[in-house]
């Protein structure tokens, strides 16, 4: 990475006995597009505070280019940023709110119009210049917050669940609008959101918060694909865990005995023979197959269709239920409640998670 | 059928209170109106007497002046006291608004009394200020408009607070916050983005002071000790002393059309509805 934009280290906040950050280090590059993913309570605002100046470290540092900003006032960071609830300023019109910046920066009259028009034009709101926020729907509110957020070329942008507040279909919508805005512009984001669909789909990076450590980070590809912890596994995407024991082999190949099911496991996991390794495995991963034409013999339990896909719930035998994702147009099994069926999976599927 | 019987009820409910406004508040204020204009004979003399007398507008002004300077006064402490509460949350936050409600519990007579003990020619203060080396003979801090207005301004300042604090507790922080992270200072994000949304709040506190305070009676009456005539202490003389009925009467209806008139003109400015009515 070349310099990074900010740099977060050994970031700690507590409230009470909660550590709402407990050790963050986190550097952002220039012109990246960062989300911070994680459930409720994970510290997710907290950190998003911290770097925007609202809240205070009680350790670490936080630099903007190798400039310590740990303890400057917000209104001198600098940073842009969109609230969950908006916050435009109710007595002002949406002209003013969006020069509201500009007119602190005492930039002359003729170049906030200018910039306002601009920030306006480019959410597609310049028809509404002279409403009142209480008279935008939610949407537009939005796009108003992001166009004020953006109008005094801030450094970076903040965005704390922007869109949480929204509904599906529009919620969608302004997911690319953001993402276009972002490409063009150039200008750092750094996103919050517990929606792991929003983070696959619009990040560089993906950073995955628990209890206000930094639980894995990564391009959304990678964090899919090789979770390090049950945690991840879990919260993004779906998994199917399994224990096994490692038998025989040293590396890449592995053999591996789960409850009397052998298989081969292809992986760049260093493991020992006789340790109980825990895998996860994707539900697209798995294969449905005839009974004994796979590895594990299962009943199915439940079926639900999702359009393109569909998902099976099986019942492994004498252990664990497992959950299997499959385009519809597959009809070589018809699943339905009772069948019997077996499972695999292909060497390179499993993921070696990091124990507990 | 069931909007008929809903409407019975409605009635029902609100006849006990209305029978009783009706029988000892606005048959009272119509007989006033009527003595107003009939006493000592049918016409509009009184009202001619009330205009020509120097008196009575000094008086006027007097009643107008001190309900002016307290809001004001109720408005600035008022605000701080509103802001401190809703604006620095902590375990004591119910406690300071118990504290802002207590005096409701004691007696405008006695809060009144005890500002005698206190601003007398030998009260606690003046003696306070003696003993401390400060004053060399007691102050004049009553019997004139001063000793009327601090306490008044004592009397009312509950009823600036507490419209002023359901407005600034419904104002989320979040505009502030935001008003920084967009460069704005402390002082900016307060005065421009704060402040502007606390001006409904402001103004229902300040129409609330100012129409209490230009009919109030005890605290005007104990602390200006009759040198400083508010018009309902005006009136008081003219019924009392002078057993001029007509004369009170007719000041009784010109201070109830100014009345009238200051709501009328906050109208305006304020939702009269939300400041009177509908307070949470
Ligand atoms: N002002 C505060 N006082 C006390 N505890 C707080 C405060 N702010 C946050 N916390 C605690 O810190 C932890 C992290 O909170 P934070 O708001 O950062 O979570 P979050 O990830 O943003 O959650 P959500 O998705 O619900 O918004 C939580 O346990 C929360 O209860
Ligand atoms: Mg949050």
């Amino acid at each position: 990475m070349n310099e990074p934009i900010l740099s977060i280290k050994n970031a700690v906040k507590r409230y009470g006995s909660v550590n709402a950050l407990d050790g963050v280090n986190l550097d952002v590059a220039e012109g990246e597009f960062l989300t911070l993913l994680g459930p409720s309570g994970s510290g997710k605002t907290t950190l998003l505070s911290a770097i925007a100046g609202f809240i205070a470290l009680d350790e670490g540092t936080l630099a903007l280019r190798a400039t310590d900003i740990t303890g400057k006032p917000p209104e001198h960071r600098d940073f842009g940023m969109v609230f969950q609830g908006y916050a435009l300023f109710p007595t002002m019109t949406v002209r003013e709110n969006v020069g509201f910046p500009l007119k602190i920066r005492k930039r002359p009259p003729a170049e906030i119009k200018k910039r306002v028009s601009e920030a306006l034009e480019m959410v597609q709101m310049s028809d509404f210049a002279d409403r009142m926020p209480s008279q935008l729907s939610g949407g537009q509110q939005q796009r108003i917050a992001l166009a004020r957020a953006m109008s005094f070329d801030p450094q970076i942008l903040l965005l704390d669940e922007p869109l949480s507040a929204l509904d599906k279909k529009l919620r969608a919508d302004l997911q690319w609008e953001l993402k276009d805005l972002h490409q063009k512009l150039g200008v750092t984001f750094i996103y919050v959101t517990h929606d792991q669909d929003e983070a696959l789909s619009m990040s560089d990076r993906i950073v995955i918060l628990k209890d206000g450590a930094i639980q894995q980070e990564g391009d959304p590809n990678t964090l899919y694909d090789q979770p390090r912890n049950r945690f991840v596994a879990d919260f993004l995407g779906k998994s199917n865990f399994l224990e096994a024991a490692v038998i025989a082999g040293n590396g890449p190949a592995y053999q591996c005995d789960s409850k009397g099911a052998l298989f081969t496991l292809n992986t760049q996991e260093p493991c020992r023979t006789g340790e109980t390794i825990t895998l996860a495995l994707r539900p697209e991963r798995l294969r449905l197959g005839l009974p004994g034409a796979e590895l594990v013999s299962a009943t199915v339990k439940q079926v639900s269709y999702l359009g393109e896909r569909c998902q099976v719930l099986v019942m492994r035998e004498g252990g664990e239920e497992l959950l299997i994702s499959r385009p519809t147009w597959k009809t070589d099994i018809v699943p339905t409640p009772g069948l019997q069926v077996s499972i695999g999976w292909d060497a390179d599927a499993p993921v070696v998670l990091a124990p507990a | 059928m069931p909007r008929v019987h809903e409407k019975v009820s409605y009635w029902m409910l609100v006849l006990p209170a209305l029978s009783i406004m009706v029988c000892f508040y606005i048959l009272p204020v119509l007989g006033i109106w009527e003595i107003a204009f009939t006493e000592p004979e049918t016409g509009v003399g009184n009202f001619v007497k009330m205009a020509g007398s120097n008196a009575v507008k000094t008086s006027f002004v007097i009643t107008f002046r001190v309900a002016a300077i307290t809001t004001v006064g109720c408005l600035i402490l008022g605000y701080i006291v509103a802001y401190a509460i809703s604006n620095f949350a902590t375990r004591l936050t119910p406690l300071m608004v118990a504290l802002v409600i207590l005096p409701f519990w004691v007696s405008v007579l006695i809060r009144s009394f005890s500002w005698i003990v206190l601003l007398g020619r030998s009260g606690l203060v003046n003696d306070a200020l003696i003993h401390a080396g400060m004053i060399e003979r007691p102050l004049r801090l009553m019997h004139n408009e001063l000793g009327v207005l601090i306490a008044m301004i004592h009397v009312m300042l509950p009823f600036a607070v507490l419209p002023m604090l359901t407005n600034m507790r419904g104002i989320s922080g979040i505009y502030v916050q935001a008003a920084r992270s967009l460069g704005a200072s402390e002082w900016t994000s307060f005065r421009q983005v704060y402040f502007p949304q606390t001006l409904p709040g402001v103004l229902s506190g300040a129409l609330l002071v100012f129409v209490l305070s230009l009919g109030f009676f005890v605290t005007p009456a104990l602390l200006g000790g009759g040198r400083v005539l508010m018009i309902s202490e005006y009136i008081t003389y003219q019924i009392q002393e002078f057993l001029n009925w007509g004369l009170g009467s007719a000041l009784s209806v010109a201070l109830l059309v100014a009345t009238a008139l200051v709501l009328l003109i906050s109208a305006r400015f304020v939702n009269l509805r939300a400041t009177l009515l509908e307070r949470k």
